[in-house]
């Protein structure tokens, strides 16, 4: 199948961003400030009858969000769009459902549009589940029969069979949620847009919703895809576009895009000092001073592979006397997976800055890049403080014996001990007994 | 489907709504479920509204200012333009804020932003209902049973919904861009009223005078009422005329700025 669903030429879209700022007239007369606040009326007048979009001043600012975008999509694709925040993506979505328009170039679409740029759109507080499942279902573009024939669906789908009538205001946040995306993913356009709705709720419902969305690409609908997640976009989209200030850094296939996309974004920072604990990041109780990654590394190099230990030092001021406390180490990977958690003892400790370090083994960590949540915790379970994104390294491959030279899957890399043993030499005979396991790999 | 920058005049494109007519009705209902929720007396305030400055007007204007009411008395006389007017008074303040009040419908999907405004005046016409029947009710008190006259109630009816979307187009479009309006509309109300014979007949002037008064357009909707209900004043001619040019004028030019500005609304809200 390879009709087109959707194409874009030379498409571009640019906002006026606050004009000059209002603080200009201080530097004009008082004669200046009356007589433009008298001509005011007279320029919106002219502006309201010439229908254009005014600004009130002359002096734009402007700026395009995108600009000569240029891609085909074919029909059954399901193609992720991934850049940072202000690429453009979000722009993109609503240029293609017709929220606003382009400022140049066109977009052609063969196909019904339904478009999810948030969850919930239209739902009203005060009107119960019910009327809100037909508000929003007819905004989403649902015929009210449509709508009648998949409401049981609906509510089973966000399991809030007794509330339905009950207005949404007293529902919790997650029914809300649920609610709304069980209208949502019951659409069935021949085109989806969707933004990063995903980013909310629990994660037990996130892996429903995206199930629910795997299982609409393989009936062959077209669907593009926001999102931020990408273990989640590797694994629903056959194809990603890249923007970057509002164009196509790279499009293809959405595992070597994504690749390249991470490998563009990572950062390291091996070592974060807060010298003054007037403004180090914490609380009364307990504040930062120091995060120190630091990798053991041998002489045959200078950076952090798969089988260097890497040492993590954390040092903190405790403004509290006896204060029973540990630390409690989240490591994650750069699509978010937390890869473990790990934490130190708890015991009591004086006043004064502590340091509690551990080390990360050899072979255990997959080559990417990782970053680092802190938390320090008293009484072993009360948060006194949480800081993501504390320190991220990056760990490379080693060279590899042998033919194989791709990624290697998984999260984790373990060195794990085989054994190979010859049971028997020549060609099975034919026995009553269960045929020896296979060696793997 | 083709999206494309579009430029100068645009097509009206009224065809859309009839397609998005579903939408039209779950965005009336909703109006109309949600107005009088958590409210202690719900829908009497529909009738509050106008029973109280009927009140009113009757204190000053008729026992203390002597206005002339046509022969009827002033209170019926007073009730049956204050009932019309409601309508058209709520229907522009409604629907000049309705854009802004559903931005975030406008910002995250497409449909034919007429629809917003469109549903904020109908769904007035429940008001409206509740509102008629006290002032039949009150009539039927009163002694004045409604002759044939009354089928054109109806027509009058539908001029001041005309009326009052033609100026909430304008109004509602004008706020995206200028939230001046949101100032601009009580006091737009109030001195509309006094400018419209809610208060005193229209035959206080005299033609040709009568008949440039009838380009408010809730001057022919008003008189009508009360013509059609109350047999009062002379069947409205020329005056009705103006009014009606005037309301169409005001709908149609409103519906252009409307979708001429739409195209910036998702932007600039």
């Amino acid at each position: 199948m390879s009709e087109i669903a959707i194409s874009a030429s030379n498409l571009g879209k640019r906002y006026d961003i606050g004009a000059r700022a209002e603080g200009d007239y201080r530097y004009k007369a008082m004669r200046d400030v009356l007589t433009d606040l008298a001509l005011k009326p007279f320029r919106f007048m002219r502006s309201v009858a010439r229908g254009e979009r005014p600004s009130g001043h002359s002096e734009r600012q402007l700026f395009w969000a995108l600009k000569g975008l240029d891609f085909e999509i074919e029909h059954g694709q399901v193609v992720g769009v991934i850049g940072r925040n202000g690429a453009g993506k979000s722009t993109l979505l609503k240029v293609l459902s017709r929220v606003t328009e382009p400022t140049e170039g066109r977009v052609r679409i063969w196909g019904r549009v339904g478009s999810l740029l948030e969850v919930g759109t239209g739902f009203h507080p005060e009107l119960s589940g019910r009327d809100n499942i037909f508000m929003n279902g007819a905004i989403l573009g649902m015929r009210r029969e449509e709508i009648a024939r998949k409401f049981d669906e609906m509510v089973a789908f966000a399991e809030v069979e007794k509330f339905i009538d009950m207005p949404v205001k007293r529902y919790s946040s997650g029914m809300y949620l649920r609610l709304a995306f069980a209208v949502a993913a019951h659409l069935e356009p021949e085109i989806l847009l969707v933004d990063e709705v995903l980013a909310v709720g629990d994660v037990a419902f996130q892996k429903k919703c995206l199930g629910k969305m795997g299982d609409v690409s393989r009936r062959g609908r077209t669907i593009l895809f926001v999102s931020h997640n990408m273990t989640a976009l590797r694994n629903l989209c056959t194809r990603a576009i890249w923007l970057s200030n509002g164009q196509v850094v790279e499009d293809g296939d959405a595992g070597t895009v994504v690749g390249h996309y991470l490998q563009e974004n990572a950062i390291s920072q091996h070592e974060s000092v807060w010298p003054d604990p007037a403004t180090a990041p914490g609380n009364d109780i307990v504040r930062l001073h120091s995060v120190r990654v630091l990798p053991q590394l041998d002489e045959s190099t200078d950076r952090i592979t798969v089988r260097t230990p890497i040492r993590l030092e954390f040092s903190y001021w405790n403004f509290e006397p006896d204060a029973l406390l540990h630390v409690s180490l989240h490591l994650y990977s750069l699509e978010e997976v937390c890869v473990f958690n790990v934490a130190s003892q708890p015991a009591k400790r004086p006043v004064g800055l502590l340091r509690d370090s551990c080390e990360i083994p050899p072979n255990l960590l997959n080559d990417g890049n990782y970053y680092i949540r802190l938390l320090v915790v008293r009484d072993f379970s009360t948060f006194v403080f949480n800081y993501p994104n504390v320190a991220a390294f990056e760990v490379d491959d080693i060279e590899r014996e042998g033919a194989w030279f791709g990624k290697w899957p998984g999260v984790v890399r373990p060195a794990i001990h085989w054994e190979s043993e010859v049971l028997e030499i020549g060609p099975p005979v034919a026995r009553h007994e269960p045929a020896p396991p296979l060696a793997h790999r | 489907m083709e999206i494309a920058p579009t430029t100068g005049w645009v097509a009206l494109r009224l065809r859309e709504l009839v397609d998005y007519r579903e939408l039209l009705y779950f965005l009336t209902v909703r109006e109309i479920k949600v107005r009088y929720k958590q409210t202690a007396i719900g829908a009497a305030w529909a009738i509050i509204q106008p029973l109280f400055t009927m009140i009113i007007f009757s204190l000053f204007f008729g026992r203390l200012a002597k206005v002339p009411s046509d022969g009827v008395p002033y209170s019926i006389f007073c009730f049956a333009g204050l009932v019309p007017w409601t309508m058209f008074a709520n229907g522009i303040q409604q629907s000049s804020n309705s854009l802004v009040g559903n931005a975030n419908l406008i910002t995250k999907v497409y449909f034919p932003r007429l629809t917003v405004p469109i549903s904020s005046v109908l769904s007035g016409m429940v008001d409206f209902a509740l509102a008629f029947l006290l002032l039949l009710g009150f009539m039927l008190y009163r002694g004045f049973v409604p002759n044939v006259h009354a089928l054109w109630v109806p027509a009058f009816l539908l001029l001041a919904v005309v009326s009052s979307l033609g100026v909430g187009l304008w109004l509602s479009a004008l706020n995206v861009q200028y939230r001046d309006i949101r100032y601009v509309v009580p006091f737009l109300i109030q001195i509309w009223l006094f400018a419209t014979p809610v208060a005193y007949p229209s035959s206080m002037l005299s033609e040709p005078w009568r008949t440039v008064y009838g380009l408010n357009p809730m001057v022919g909707v008003i008189e009508g009422f009360r013509w059609a209900l109350l047999g009062s004043g002379s069947p409205p001619g020329l005056m009705l005329v103006a009014s009606s040019a005037a309301a169409f004028i005001i709908l149609f030019t409103g519906v252009i700025y409307f979708r001429r500005m739409e195209r910036y609304f998702a932007d600039i809200i």
